[in-house]
């Protein structure tokens, strides 16, 4: 029983760092209908840049959140305009291939600058605490903040979508980028602050992750696939189903990983393709015409 | 002097040219209409006017400049509102964010919020409201209402009364008289002929994307104006 | 006024050249285990299976509008049969080449029932999941080696070693000529009709009655086996098996590489990239990193500017088609022989 319950924990704590992961994949495409394939190689990006800074400047991993996120919001805004924002259009094929190569690119130059080695962001105590729940229960300390971050982001993201002059822009240019233009409004511009947007989590997802287990240059696949699997479970377009998705997949791979280590992952996805064939909408899928 | 006069626009609808050299002009204050049939080039024609669709810089000048070929999010600051046909409200958006966008472009003028609920009192009731949750004709109010936040000097509409019952559509037109009052000069596309020569000075007509005939619309017959919408051999 | 017939062409002149060369070369490349190296050997043999592979892709991904990054799926289902049909099975390791395209097809129908699911971009990702299932699966089922994988070498050690290599290098070359044969047949006929029309206007196609689900599924079960039969013949000849071998992504980097740079959409298109790519590979293999560097450089630049490839960039100046899928309409001037009637349309 304890079992059981402590699998269900870790799965869904597990799953706040899943959303985190899959927040900015969901943004891109809630907006502009773009698939960025390299986006866990980005997310891995993250973890790399926290980690040249402390070897340049030695410093608490959380503390690089104030360099890599901004960094990676400019890096998104100029690539979504100079690159992405050509490739946009009723063809398919060009989003998905072109940032398809910049996986590629991405994976082997870390590899060049890095080596294959892994690696962890060193984060002293913060990592390896624990609270005790009683009963042979203990929950780690590290993964109630991440879920909590992951909490923060997305109720940060609602406010800035429903509250502010920049989400109605970000709405209104998802709905008809075409008219929005009739507002003095520069699509092109709106999709780069999109982008940016989506950057600074993927930034923070990076580094979360670098805290969180041990990295490699080829890491991103797998990262690109648990958001993407969070984000099709939650429901596309829906913030806070991705949130429930993160957090049925991080508990299906609790349960298979407690069943053989080798499975974990494998379960994980396997619950990816059940939710698709019994609800291909996601649990919450997006109910608005 | 003109406030926009348009010289030889030509225009395309995808691969298929819609506009055969549209010489066009309003003065400020002014009401004119574009009258013609389906597919006669008057969508094209207002949507090249905003910058929607590319024409060459010679082509449009507005208030003495040539405008051609600037983007639309630069044209609507000079003061160019479109009202596109279709409403196009942004259906994620509630009204009153919709009228907000629209006065996103930031030129001061008589329109404020509080003067188109005025206007439109209905509207304040359903602010809250998502702009595609509303009826047709509430929903064309929207529309027009976004456009004017921009405080434009010209107000474009594309067929406003298209799917309305003809009690809205007189609600709607109702509120002309409000608008010109702001002083800014109102071009009306239209499919019914009654409507476009009753609240206009002058009309245009369009067929085949080309002006069939123009002038004064009290100096107009309603067989004149029927020949160059249908084309004189119907 | 004269009137002008315009006569309805398939053949270009290029194109019967095209076909005359190939045939040539076809018979040549036969004859080549008796006279030539084993390195040769080697090369072409992998050359012949990339081509294949882009080949499959290119029908997947440029006429089926069906974009996968997990081609890898078919490439190791069709490793995996391979090593359970002649390592445990004891069939001969050639004749389980092509059955091992049947393992594959019957592993993509349903999986295809789920993955169409996902819309456009989406099923890209998904076709990538499965690829990741497969090989997890084949990483703990301790049976087939786990992770560390399997040998083959015995099942085909009792055949003697230049028949081996010689039937290999049949068996590639035969994948190869195959896979460009069958999928300009396959283009060529009123299957690869609909095709175009799914792929130029889904919403046009089903309002004239082409079924647009039944269509891609067939595409995606065509490649599917075509791949499962590559990855059998491109393990049975690298002698071992293992889970990131044969489902590695590698697969679908280089097979979309060398479409894209090639010419996606078009037949002609992977000849032309798997030659690329092979030319490339050759002078920067050793800079390894660097030089997937590269390739990831060039599709992406090909991608933005240059979006049908080199040979799309080539026929459309060139006006070239070695395999005509068109049918031309020209105009035919008064002194020509106006062909078969039904060929011909008097227009007035």
């Amino acid at each position: 029983m304890i079992n059981i319950l402590d699998t269900i924990m870790q799965g869904l704590l597990l799953g706040g760092l899943y959303a985190l992961f899959a927040t900015g994949l969901s943004l891109a495409f809630g907006i502009m209908r773009f698939v960025n394939i390299a986006h866990g190689d980005f997310i891995v990006l993250g973890a790399f840049a926290s980690l040249a800074l402390i070897q340049w400047l030695p410093m608490h991993p959380l503390l690089t959140l104030l360099i890599v996120l901004p960094a990676l919001a400019v890096m998104g805004y100029w690539a979504q305009r100079l690159v992405y924002n050509r490739t946009l259009g009723r063809d398919i094929m060009p989003p998905l291939l072109v940032t398809f190569g910049l996986s590629v690119m991405l994976q082997n130059g870390l590899l060049e600058m890095f080596s294959g080695d892994s690696r962890r962001l060193d984060a002293g105590d913060l990592t390896t605490a624990s609270i005790d729940l009683g009963g042979g229960l203990a929950i780690g300390v590290f993964p109630l903040i991440t879920l909590v971050i992951a909490i923060a982001l997305l109720a940060g993201l609602q406010y800035l979508f429903s509250r502010t002059a920049i989400g109605r822009a970000l709405r209104a240019t998802s709905d008809d980028p075409e008219i929005v233009q009739l507002m003095a409004v520069d699509s092109r511009k709106v999709y780069g602050v999109a982008m940016a947007i989506a950057s600074a989590t993927v930034g923070l997802a990076g580094v979360i992750l670098g805290m969180t287990k041990a990295f490699d240059p080829l890491l991103g696949p797998p990262q690109l696939l648990f958001a993407f699997e969070a984000v099709i479970i939650g429901g596309l377009g829906s913030l806070w189903g991705t949130l429930a998705g993160g957090m049925v997949l991080g508990v299906a791979q609790a349960v298979g990983f407690r069943f053989d280590p080798g499975w974990g992952i494998l379960f994980g996805h396997l619950a990816f393709m059940a939710i698709l064939l019994v609800k291909p909408q996601g649990l919450f899928p997006k109910t608005r015409d | 002097m003109s406030l926009l006069r348009t010289r030889e626009l030509t225009g395309f609808y995808g691969d298929f040219q819609a506009l055969f050299g549209i010489d066009f002009e309003i003065s400020a204050g002014e009401v004119v209409s574009i009258i013609g049939s389906n597919g006669a080039g008057k969508s094209t024609f207002l949507r090249s006017l905003v910058g929607l669709n590319k024409v060459s810089e010679a082509m449009v000048e507005f208030d003495g400049k040539c405008v051609g070929g600037m983007a639309p999010y630069d044209i609507v600051k000079l003061g160019i509102a479109l009202v596109p046909e279709g409403r196009r409200l942004f259906p994620s958006l509630t009204v009153e964010e919709n009228l907000r966008l629209g006065g996103n472009p930031g030129r001061s003028g008589a329109w404020t919020l509080e003067r188109i609920y005025d206007m439109f009192p209905i509207l304040a009731e359903r602010r809250k409201s998502p702009g595609t949750a509303l009826s047709g004709g509430q929903q064309q109010m929207v529309a027009i209402g976004r456009a004017l936040m921009s405080n434009p000097r010209l107000l474009l509409c594309d067929e406003l009364s298209l799917g309305l019952a003809p009690l809205v559509i007189r609600d709607i037109y109702g509120s002309m008289p409000r608008i010109l009052e702001s002083g800014a000069a109102v071009v009306v596309v239209e499919q019914d002929i009654g409507q476009a020569t009753r609240i206009a000075d002058r009309v245009y007509c369009f067929q085949e994307g080309r002006v069939s005939l123009t002038g004064a619309s009290s100096g107009l017959t309603r067989e004149q104006i029927s020949d160059a919408y249908f084309g004189s051999h119907h | 006024m004269t009137t002008a017939a315009f006569v309805v062409e398939r053949s270009t002149p290029a194109a019967r050249a095209g076909l005359n060369t190939g045939l040539a070369l076809i018979i040549a490349g036969a004859s080549l285990p008796l006279w030539a190296g084993n390195d040769t050997m080697i090369t072409l043999v992998e050359f012949f299976y990339f081509l294949a592979l882009a080949q499959m892709w290119n029908l997947l991904a440029g006429y089926g509008g069906l974009i996968s990054i997990g081609q890898q799926a078919f490439v190791g289902l069709g490793a995996y049969s391979l090593v359970v049909m002649a390592v445990f099975g004891g069939v001969n390791p050639f004749i389980a080449v092509p059955l091992a395209g049947i393992v594959a097809g019957v592993v993509a129908w349903p999986s295809a029932r789920i993955l169409f699911r996902l819309q456009g971009p989406y099923f890209a990702i998904g076709s990538w999941v499965l690829a990741e299932i497969l090989r997890l699966v084949f990483s703990n089922y301790s049976a087939l080696g786990g992770g560390s994988g399997i040998s083959i070498t015995e099942s085909v050690s009792a055949i003697d070693e230049w028949w081996r290599d010689a039937l290999s290098y049949w068996l590639a070359l035969a994948v190869g000529a195959g896979s460009m044969t069958a999928v300009y047949l396959l283009l060529r006929s009123k299957q690869g009709l609909a095709l175009t029309a799914v792929r130029d206007s889904e919403t046009a196609s089903e309002s004239i009655g082409v079924s647009v689900g039944r269509i891609k599924l067939q595409v995606y079960l065509a490649s599917a086996i075509g791949t499962g039969i590559i990855g059998a013949l491109i393990f049975l000849t690298k002698l071992r098996v293992s889970p990131e071998a044969a489902f590695s992504m590698e697969w679908s980097a280089l097979i979309i590489f060398i479409v894209i740079i090639g010419g996606v959409g078009t037949i002609e298109g992977p000849l032309v990239g798997t030659i690329l790519y092979f030319v490339l590979r050759n002078f920067l293999a050793d800079y390894g990193s660097w030089y997937m560097i590269l390739l990831g450089a060039i599709a992406v630049i090909a991608m933005l500017f240059m979006r049908k490839g080199i040979w799309g960039w080539f026929a459309q100046r060139f006006d070239v088609q070695l395999f005509p899928l068109q049918r031309r309409l020209t105009i035919a001037d008064d002194k020509a022989p106006s062909g078969q009637p039904s060929d011909t349309q008097k227009h007035d």
